[in-house]
């Protein structure tokens, strides 16, 4: 086990642990909201990472060995820790102000289509937007556009949106039997494809809906059938020959609208599921069901959570600013019970009547 | 006076022969090192020479080299970089043209002493008629025992391979070049691992530019210790330069380092002067991707000491008022350039290389080319100029391989030095008709 320090909060972790792995940790066991925000790694996919440079962070101190900073910003998902390795992500602003730059990198050719987008309300990009980003936009020109390519009746692809995360890419690689999808052309022009616009056909080609941070890949059956915010997310299984069957099914009263995998807090899938139980698999009879899911991470379809870690994160400075102390990134947090009743007086504080 | 190590014999008819480069003392390396040589001792030698890499980075090649590990069982690669994309170098170009057993005989020797059985050239693919040059060389190689099973009788094998890109910047920098050569899209690997423990094809590989490994063939015959001694300080032996621009003689230039970039700018052995008489108004001094410097800097250090050509002058001053030697394309411009113009056609050149993986340069190389497009149809504000420095800054540093930098250096250069004439495009842009002109007006506005 070795130690690494993230924004003054001290963690043990295995060896080959990642910078993000072990934030994420330190988020998961003292309940605190430092781990960086990351748009295209994906922990269950290998070979992810390091592309879309939110995710960047300053490493103050290498290690104990070789206490030399580093000399530019690291991915913090591509980058291993070193014990006694020290890092800033939250308490630095040349980091806020990078992953700031980023977020506006992202969003200057997104068509920010988002009402008429199925993916808004559990979209990564809106929230890493919202967190950390700036207001208005500095970009005047026109907007990248692409062609539209069918790929099949199940997965809708509008390149428009993509932020070339690769994620996608890799579940075809390596979860997917015989790849037909990848990248063609370079630069702004680089566009995720099929070849000669083949459709995906294969039993696990869906979860590259799930993968996929932004409303690029979206579910065919369930399109513009409803708001991700107006259905129920219900964690239910089936007996499935190809895959877990374990899933979640967002509802409407008793209709199934939409079936995914399970997201974590990360937004990551627990196991990839397959298309016959995301497309095939649209009646409440056809599942067990184990209950509703509590959604524990922080989005739109937290039914108006979804200012929770920005107003966290401005009370803290406010505290900061107001008494002189160090701000308490984590202090507070250490207690796992903590942070609700904290949350709960800040967002009533700020007039939120939704929160509970 | 140039001090020709490298290029002692480019003006020789068919030097570009087997027969003719042997009777120039040709391979007189492969057949010390092998007979008489251990690997080690190579390496020791190229150590002692104080050899830093050509190609741009100046990162000590003897270092390079003990850092390529080792394991049992697994093979070794070396692979050549003569991806020469850089806009304004030309020099390897020039050499593999003209001496193309020169870089062989370096590929072999220095294979002999890094363990490598298998090397690899990876030559631009706009390079299609040198690619001839060097298959046809490797081939008359082959054929005289220097390369393939045993070579002269060692019990070394060695086999070679020229392999061309299909002319993307990008897999000029090495690892985007190591996916190119194993066949797939060549996009920047994510660094750690290094090439030295996981290169090509996963096994430890070490990648050099075509000068660095033609300079290992004179450490090799003259030792390291004498190579040391050619040049200033750290910046050893002699550097091939590109020079071009409103010069009187562009061309390259095997120089020692450490002569002043006065005498190489007016000396008639070097650039002659400027063209027409004109006066001296700004250099790049190492290719495209590095900071643009004005007469006044560029001829002496912001301390007032003359700007020597060398590893460590040129980038004296950092990037307030230095620059880097990088791979030696020397562009110099007259008075009557502009700083503006010329930005914009290398954010353009950056643009249209981006691979596309990471966002900063992806999304950034674009914005800095649709501003500039704006500049250049007088259509800028004040307000672009800041906007340009903050997207670059932003770029800087973030992403995953130097074509980042490459990118953001001159525009935040460029902005640094001549900011005034940056207004002068927002408060007169009628002084910019002949740019108008060759754009064609009409598709300048059609983006703004």
């Amino acid at each position: 086990m070795i130690k690494v320090t993230i924004d003054d909060i001290t963690i043990q972790v295995p060896e080959g642990t990642t910078i993000l792995q072990a934030a994420r940790m330190i988020d998961e066991q003292f309940g605190a909201t430092i781990a960086p925000p990351a748009m295209c790694y994906y922990s269950k996919l290998k070979t992810t990472g390091g592309y879309c440079r939110t995710c960047i962070v300053n490493v103050e101190k290498g290690s104990e060995k070789d206490p030399r900073p580093m000399p530019k910003p690291v991915a913090s998902c591509r980058t291993n820790v070193m014990d006694g390795m020290v890092v800033r992500n939250n308490t630095s602003p040349e980091v806020l102000e990078a992953r700031a730059g980023v977020v506006e990198f992202l969003l200057i050719n997104h068509p920010l289509d988002c009402p008429i987008c199925d993916q808004a309300g559990e979209c990564d990009l809106q929230n890493l937007a919202y967190e950390n980003g700036k207001e208005g936009t500095r970009y005047e020109f026109r907007r990248r556009e692409f062609a539209p390519i069918d790929i099949g009746p199940y997965v809708k692809l509008n390149m428009n949106r993509c932020i070339l995360c690769y994620r996608c890419v890799k579940v075809c690689e390596q979860i997917t039997p015989g790849r037909v999808h990848g990248v063609i052309n370079r630069g702004d022009h680089s566009e995720i494809s099929t070849y000669i616009e083949n459709s995906i056909e294969n039993d696990f080609s869906g979860n590259v809906i799930d993968v996929c941070p932004v409303g690029a890949l979206t579910d065919r059956t369930f399109r513009f059938k409803s708001r991700v915010w107006y259905t129920n997310p219900v964690d239910a299984n089936r007996e499935c020959e190809k895959c877990c069957g374990k899933v979640r099914l967002w509802m409407k009263g008793e209709d199934v609208l939409r079936v995914t995998g399970r997201l974590n807090r990360w937004g990551e899938t627990e196991e990839f599921i397959c298309n016959t139980c995301r497309f095939e698999k649209k009646k409440t009879a056809d599942w067990n069901i184990e209950g509703p899911t509590r959604i524990s991470h922080h989005s739109v379809i937290s039914q108006n959570h979804y200012e929770l870690r920005k107003l966290q994160l401005g009370l803290r400075k406010q505290i900061h600013e107001l008494d002189g102390t160090k701000p308490d990134l984590g202090e507070g947090a250490l207690n796992p019970n903590n942070e609700g009743q904290v949350s709960s007086k800040q967002i009533k504080s700020e007039g939120s009547s939704h929160y509970d | 006076m140039e001090r020709r190590i490298l290029l002692e014999h480019d003006h020789v008819k068919d030097i570009h022969t087997l027969d003719v480069y042997r009777q120039h003392n040709g391979y007189k390396s492969v057949e010390k090192a092998l007979k008489t040589m251990k690997p080690d001792d190579i390496v020791e030698e190229v150590k002692k020479s104080g050899l830093r890499g050509r190609g741009g980075a100046g990162f000590p090649t003897g270092m390079k080299w003990s850092f390529l590990a080792k394991p049992e069982g697994v093979p070794r690669y070396l692979v050549c970089n003569a991806d020469e994309s850089e806009p304004g170098t030309f020099k390897d170009r020039y050499l593999m043209e003209r001496i193309p057993h020169l870089l062989i005989e370096g590929m072999i020797v220095s294979s002999f002493a890094l363990g490598v059985h298998t090397s690899y050239i990876y030559i631009r693919g706009e390079y299609f008629y040198i690619l001839e040059i060097l298959q046809k060389a490797v081939k008359e190689a082959y054929a005289a025992g220097l390369l393939g099973k045993n070579i002269l009788g060692s019990g070394f094998d060695h086999d070679m391979y020229v392999h061309p890109g299909a002319g993307a910047y990008i897999c000029g920098e090495e690892t985007a070049l190591l996916e190119s050569l194993e066949g797939k899209r060549g996009n920047p690997r994510i660094k750690p691992p290094f090439p030295a423990v996981a290169g090509l094809w996963g096994c430890p590989t070490v990648v050099n530019n075509v000068e660095t490994i033609a300079a290992v063939v004179p450490i090799v015959n003259d030792g390291g210790e004498a190579y040391s001694k050619i040049g200033i300080g750290k910046s050893t032996g002699t550097k091939l330069i590109s020079a071009s621009g409103h010069i009187n003689k562009p061309g390259v230039y095997e120089i020692e380092m450490g002569i002043t970039v006065e005498d190489f700018i007016y000396s008639p052995d070097f650039c002659g002067g400027i063209r027409n008489g004109k006066k001296l108004k700004a250099v790049v001094a190492g290719g495209s991707s590095v900071p643009i410097l004005p007469a006044d800097l560029i001829i002496t250090t912001a301390a007032g000491q003359p700007r020597l050509m060398s590893y460590e002058s040129l980038g004296d001053g950092g990037f307030a008022t230095g620059t880097m030697l990088g791979s030696g394309g020397f562009i110099v411009m007259d008075e009557d350039t502009s700083i503006v113009k010329n930005l914009f056609t290398f954010a353009r050149f950056y643009h249209h290389e981006s691979c596309g993986q990471c966002s900063p340069c992806r999304e950034g190389t674009g914005w800095m080319e649709k501003i500039l497009k704006k500049f250049m149809a007088g259509k800028a504000t004040l307000k672009d100029i800041d906007l340009l420095w903050d997207i670059q800054s932003k770029i800087e540093g973030k992403t995953i391989c130097p074509l980042g930098e490459a990118a953001a250096w001159p525009v935040a250069s460029a902005i640094r030095h001549f900011r005034s004439e940056f207004e002068e495009y927002v408060k007169h842009p009628q002084s910019i008709q002949d740019v108008k002109h060759y754009f064609r007006l009409n598709n300048i506005e059609q983006a703004v």
